[in-house]
């Protein structure tokens, strides 16, 4: 039956994340885009909000919680709200370990699960994008040749989050391109492993807090029980699709975030002797940010509706993300009009809001629910 | 939790308003958008029969409905819009029932006034509703309305010119309907003088003196009216003649909370019939429609497309949330409002969209589809401009008064 109503634990998760993104993630997030760096405490702080170690099963070493896309989407929205780089990063594991423990075997999920169920927070990674401007998810050049006891990689990944610090990186490679998705395969590949080079952090306009990086695979040899190969038969649409939703989420926290800082903003200035929210052309924006940010949450909830029904949503996750990609440019772009030249200021944070908003166009796989 | 399901029983519903929309509206869709004021009385007639057999107060309505579509009437009510409206705007909404008129009985009337009024809707001949309250002088302004109403004994004299009536020939002159007139008994008192009165149908001094032609939905009768000393009595006007703030014009404006997300459910009708037929159209032509590829490696016809499906996505979800807020009780004017404006709005491009798409042929009148994009335009103009309801988002958004931001 058609339902809008959360659970009562998705309320209670949501209303935690967000506390903890306004009183803890955005104080941080200036400091993050100018330096670089996000303290390790926070990092730890937001580890142990157990947002990922919440999806593994107490098999292994996890809180066993059912795992679900919506309430995925609610915590990527409410970490992106704080600021879209440490949200990134606090969840970069489950790039990671959800796949392995959606794809993965039973060795491979007992090597790789328990890192992501400790205490602490540990790096884990994985390889999606290629650096080509016309990069299709359906068609990776990235790719692995079987030679009977292992595979050779070949390709170039980038917007790596973490891969310098993380232990494994699943890479994303196709064994045959004429099948598109249905050629992908994951292979848990080791940082050290010959024929790996990760590169220097890379430079971009926004996600300026996440470490990124290049990774490029050269005759990159790896084992056969490297490829995930569980009972699940590995669905690299399904893997994509939750890339998307979880964009999508992450689109409306940043859209969120500007659209609030934007309205509180007009309340205040003022300018001909009145507030100018109080000005129809203000007010106008900010009704069409706003209707435009529900739009784009029951968008991204559809699509994680139809993922935990067990479909693979890639229609459904498309266009929620292609849909946020612009919403959230329209949002974001429109805060920094209405604060005018202090928007234009790196001072007030709409104008990393703009930045980071810019990526959803056009980076892919740094995030999942 | 939340779903975007609906049950099988629902689902069943639903295909029995489509058939109706493809088999009975849209063979008579272009007939009745050529000729505008001729009535297709045979479509009238079956779809009141339905009505009695199956609506409210009918014998078979609960065994018809499934527990979720009694329990989210709102919503349900948007889906099957959607359906008929996907068959023809216009027809249904010259689909004879108590319509706007019925409506504002329902929110401002007494128990009485309800039966009394709203009984002749489930029996007899079929029947029209209409409300009264746009004049020449003022639409989005409806609070500043001239026509009058005037004690006279135990009666009211209503004195003044209404247009853009919906149904207000049907109701006026050619059914046993009403019209619910909103006139004001103390211009001085601003909105708390603004109450509505019923005039039933036929009453002296009630005159319908223009049916209009119109861009679109034409199968739909718009009329102007005249009310010169038009007498009714007293207890005709809905709920308490006490002049206060509260009311009368609030009830009546509270009612819009609940058929914006049905008018926003038309426009996503009209909507997805003109994406239904550019689908098929493209598929007949071999023109290929690849999701999950980059936009970066589609052709144009194909991001037009999707964004056309998107966008009517978007707007369906926004209306759903709305009609399933109220359903469960909760205040919905903001989300009500936000439906609508996107609706409206977004419906005007896809139909736009549509006919460029289609080239010469979107532009022929051997095709709905020219029709469709007249007809989805009044859906950003009636039940509240696309204008005044980003007013009303913004001021809720913004928690100011109409003094605050107007």
């Amino acid at each position: 039956m058609i339902s809008f109503e959360l659970t009562e634990e998705q309320r209670m998760i949501r209303d935690t994340v967000v506390a903890f993104a306004t009183a803890e993630i955005r104080p941080a997030a200036r400091l993050a885009d100018e330096t670089g760096a996000i303290p390790d405490s926070l990092i730890e702080q937001a580890w142990e909000l157990g947002l990922v170690r919440g999806a593994i099963p107490e098999d292994y070493g996890g809180y066993g919680d059912t795992r679900s896309a919506v309430t995925g989407a609610i915590v990527a929205e409410e970490l992106a709200f704080g600021d879209l780089s440490i949200a990134t990063h606090v969840l970069t594991p489950r790039l990671l370990a959800f796949p392995v423990l959606e794809f993965g075997n039973n060795e491979q999920r007992i090597r790789i699960l328990k890192d992501f169920a400790s205490d602490k927070f540990v790096a884990g990674t994985a390889a999606f994008l290629e650096p080509r401007f016309d990069f299709d998810a359906s068609a990776l050049a990235t790719a692995a040749v079987s030679d009977g006891t292992g595979y050779l990689l070949n390709g170039v990944k980038c917007c790596v989050p973490l891969a310098e610090d993380s232990a494994n990186i699943l890479i994303f490679a196709t064994t045959n391109r004429d099948l598109e998705f249905g050629g992908v395969d994951g292979f848990i590949v080791p940082r050290g492993a010959p024929g790996l080079t990760i590169s220097g952090r890379e430079q971009n306009m926004g996600l300026k807090g996440l470490a990124t990086f290049e990774v490029k695979l050269e005759n990159c040899r790896v084992d056969k029980d490297s490829r995930l190969s569980g009972d699940n038969q590995f669905n690299f649409t399904r893997i994509v699709s939750q890339g998307r939703v979880a964009m999508a989420a992450m689109a409306v926290g940043v859209a969120r975030a500007a659209y609030e800082y934007a309205r509180d903003y007009a309340k205040e200035r003022k300018a001909f002797g009145v507030p100018i929210a109080t000005k129809q052309a203000i007010a106008f924006m900010l009704a069409e940010m706003a209707t435009e940010i529900d739009a784009t949450r029951l968008l991204a909830w559809e699509a994680a509706a139809c993922l935990d029904h067990g479909e693979d949503a890639l229609i459904e996750s498309s266009q929620a993300r292609n849909y946020a990609a612009q919403s959230a440019l329209m949002v974001t772009d429109n805060a920094v009009q209405i604060l005018g030249g202090h928007g234009y200021i790196r001072e007030h944070p709409v104008e990393l809001f703009l930045r980071n908003a810019r990526s959803f166009a056009v980076i892919e796989g740094v995030a999942t629910v | 939790m939340i779903d975007f399901e609906f049950e099988p029983q629902v689902r069943a519903q639903l295909k029995m308003y489509h058939a109706v929309a493809e088999g009975m509206m849209r063979p008579i869709s272009r007939e009745f958008d050529e000729h505008e004021h001729e009535k297709p009385w045979p479509f009238y007639e079956a779809m009141w029969s339905a009505a009695q057999n199956l609506g409210p107060g009918s014998t078979s309505e609960s065994s018809s409905k499934s527990d979720g579509a009694v329990k989210l009437r709102n919503l349900y009510t948007c889906l099957s819009t959607e359906e008929l409206c996907w068959g023809d705007a216009g027809l249904f909404l010259s689909i004879p029932n108590p319509g706007l008129g019925g409506a504002a009985v329902a929110a401002a009337g007494t128990p009485e006034q309800k039966e009394r009024f709203l009984k002749r809707f489930r029996e007899g001949k079929p029947k029209w509703g209409a409300m009264a309250i746009t004049e020449p002088g003022c639409g989005s302004d409806s609070a500043a309305i001239t026509t009058t109403a005037t004690r006279d004994g135990d009666d009211y004299l209503i004195n003044g010119t209404k247009i853009f009536c919906t149904a207000g020939e049907m109701s006026a002159e050619k059914s046993e309907g009403f019209v619910v007139v909103w006139a004001t008994l103390d211009r001085s008192a601003g909105r708390a003088g603004i109450k509505p009165f019923v005039v039933e149908h036929h009453t002296p001094g009630m005159t319908v003196t223009r049916v209009e032609n119109k861009l679109g939905i034409r199968a739909s009768d718009t009329a102007m009216i005249v009310f010169d000393n038009c007498r009714v009595p007293a207890n005709h006007l809905l709920g308490s003649a006490e002049v206060k703030p509260t009311g009368g014009f609030k009830d009546v404006m509270a009612t819009f909370d609940a058929t914006r997300p049905i008018v926003a459910a038309m426009a996503i009708g009209v909507g997805r019939a003109a994406l239904d037929y550019v689908r098929d159209f493209l598929k007949d032509q071999k023109v290929p429609i690849r999701y999950g590829l980059s936009p970066r490696r589609l052709t144009t016809i194909e991001r037009d497309f999707m964004e056309m499906e998107v966008q009517l996505k978007a707007a369906r979800l926004l209306t759903w949330r709305a009609a399933w807020m109220l359903d469960m009780g909760m205040r919905n004017s903001l989300e009500a409002s936000m439906a609508k404006a996107k609706a409206g709005k977004a419906v005007t491009l896809i139909t736009q969209k549509a006919v460029e798409l289609l080239g010469p042929i979107g532009y022929s009148r051997k095709v709905l589809v020219e029709k469709w994009m007249r007809d989805a335009k009044i859906n950003d103009i009636f039940e509240g401009t696309q204008q005044i309801n980003l007013m009303i988002i913004a001021r809720r958004i913004l928690d100011y008064s109409s003094k605050e931001l107007n």
